[in-house]
């Protein structure tokens, strides 16, 4: 990981460095052109054979000294980065260098033939022309096979590092996580509630890491709050709890009041029905509405034989939910477990 | 009559645990631990049911099927995997498979999985269903639906939210008040909807629908 940052840092300011160097040539040649035009209008008198390929020419030795100047740069703080990657790197850099001075070039030599064109010095030259003209396509001909084996050699060996960093990371990973919780597993073996958990804990993390989705995710997203809140119950009861969830919507105020509630929900069954086996959470959840739905298994209850100070369902589960324009629903009999449903209709309460 | 299966996974443990789990309720006539031995295995023991990995060397469970389907094409499969990820379950299930359940499953359910799955029905896990919803969410333009393979009935949508609910069959029959055959006939129409529908959410929405909005 400590490889793959500044890598990534670094390739945004060389990108920089190249369009300033293009914006570099353009002020240039713009320069000279506002000075030769105020030359014109003082009187001294210029023809436009003489103005526009100066421009040019401007334009082109600025990209040359600024490449040269590039150059003697330091590539990079080469302290944390591998060797390969600092090859990459400059032959990469050499690569772009060679493009900027051959367009500096092509610049100059424009504006040369330009002048002598517009001084009618090449109107007897032509057959020199076609000549060079044949020459340099027959040389780029016989360059090209060289330019295209360059640019996959540099293609293959930009894979090879970005694999060699993955698999680092894959490594770095596993080694926290997985192997971690291997040894904690084996100095446990005695007790099994402990091993299941922790081999529980490490298979969300796992799958979460699989799936690819960022640690952040919990603080915008409902689906990944509500895994977050059902792994948080899972731990602390040492109760296996399964979430599916169709769809997602923005975690804003009230579909946290609405997740609060579904954890409420949660340690509820861990504490009276985990015993009876894994609880089922299913959430469906769509712009417009959320809706979710808490089961277990255990000995079902009835309602109206709850006292009245069991705060746990009437406040933060109905009450939470009424406060936030939702409802909430316990269906439950004796011997057919206990589902909440939670409802959060977008529209209402705001 | 206990069921015939063979099973396919390329762990020796898990199956030497299915074995001795399922012992008393399915007749094991078969192993195999790769595609290679699984297909002869496979038409040799002629079983009810294979249980198949999803994930082994060689083309995974999906190659299975498509290689013993050319032979023995009434062959019933019910995929068996640790992997919770869509496309892996949509794959094996598009390929024949007639279920999908994750090895988390505890051996009484795995065997009834195994039993309905011999009886010709569908196994629906909550996660799948839950796949299963998400694929099918949303509208098509109507000119591009064909409403027999690409949209769920809501009673369909109703089943399958059930089953991702974590009901059985039976305690859906009752709370829809209709019989068990009939949630039974519900799950293969979608079992049929989701293996025959071009619905393109069916082959590509995997990566992406997991991410945020």
């Amino acid at each position: 990981m400590a490889t793959a940052a500044p890598s990534a840092e670094r390739t945004p300011p060389k990108r920089r460095r190249w369009r300033g160097s293009r914006r570099i040539a353009v002020g240039v040649a713009l320069l000279v052109l506002a000075f030769l035009l105020a030359l014109r209008q003082l009187g001294l008198l210029f023809p436009d054979a003489i103005v526009w390929p100066t421009m040019l020419a401007a334009a082109g030795v600025a990209l040359i000294w600024r490449q040269w100047g590039g150059r003697s740069r330091p590539a990079a703080p080469p302290t944390t980065v591998p060797p390969a990657d600092v090859a990459g790197q400059e032959q990469r850099a050499a690569v772009r260098n060679l493009y900027r001075g051959g367009f500096g070039v092509a610049l100059i030599v424009g504006a040369g033939l330009l002048f002598l064109y517009a001084n009618g010095a090449l109107s007897g030259l032509g057959d020199v022309a076609l000549t060079a003209l044949v020459a340099i396509a027959a040389l780029g001909l016989i360059l090209a096979p060289f330019w295209w084996r360059l640019a996959n050699t540099l293609a293959a060996e930009r894979a090879e590092r970005i694999r060699s960093q993955e698999r680092a990371e894959v490594a770095a990973h596993l080694h926290d996580s997985v192997l971690q919780t291997l040894a904690l597993v084996q100095q446990r073996a005695s007790d099994p509630k402990t091993v299941a958990t922790l081999a529980r804990r490490q298979e969300r993390e796992l799958r979460d890491w699989l799936r690819g989705r960022p640690p952040t995710a919990e603080r915008e997203s409902f689906a990944a709050a509500l895994d977050a809140v059902a792994e948080a119950v899972e731990e602390a009861h040492g109760v296996r709890i399964d979430v599916v969830a169709v769809g997602d919507h923005a975690l804003d105020e009230r579909a946290e009041a609405l997740v609060a509630a579904t954890r409420e929900a949660l340690t509820n069954a861990a504490k009276f029905a985990g015993e009876a086996g894994p609880v089922s959470v299913y959430a469906e959840a769509s712009p417009q509405r959320v809706q979710v739905f808490v089961r277990d298994r255990g000995p079902g209850f009835r309602l109206d034989g709850v006292p009245a100070d069991r705060r746990g369902v009437r406040e933060s589960i109905v009450g939470r939910m009424a406060r936030h324009g939702g409802s909430a629903t316990v269906h439950t009999a004796p011997g057919q477990g206990t589902e909440v449903e939670l409802v959060l209709e977008d529209g209402r309460g705001e | 009559m206990n069921p015939s299966v063979v099973i396919v996974d390329d762990h020796e443990l898990f199956r030497a645990g299915v074995r001795s789990e399922l012992a008393e309720h399915v007749e094991v006539v078969g192993d195999a631990t790769g595609v290679d031995t699984a297909v002869p295995a496979i038409l040799a023991a002629e079983p009810d049911v294979v249980l198949l990995d999803v994930h082994m060397p060689g083309g995974g469970g999906v190659e299975v099927i498509r290689q013993v389907a050319k032979v023995r094409p009434e062959q019933r499969f019910l995929a068996l995997s640790v992997s919770d990820a869509p496309d892996d379950v949509i794959a094996v299930i598009r390929a024949g498979a007639r279920g999908y359940v994750t090895k988390s499953i505890s051996s009484a359910e795995l065997a009834d999985a195994v039993r309905r799955v011999a009886d010709g029905d569908a196994v629906f896990s909550p996660r799948l269903a839950g796949f299963v919803l998400d694929a099918f969410a949303g509208s098509l333009p109507a000119t591009q639906v064909d409403p027999e393979l690409d949209q769920l009935t809501a009673r369909e949508r109703e089943v399958l939210q059930h089953i991702a609910r974590g009901y059985m069959y039976k305690e859906i029959a009752l709370r829809l008040g209709i019989s068990a055959k009939t949630v039974e006939a519900h799950v293969s129409a979608v079992l049929r909807k989701l293996q025959l529908s071009n619905r393109h959410e069916l082959s590509r929405w995997a990566v992406q629908r997991r991410l945020v909005d």
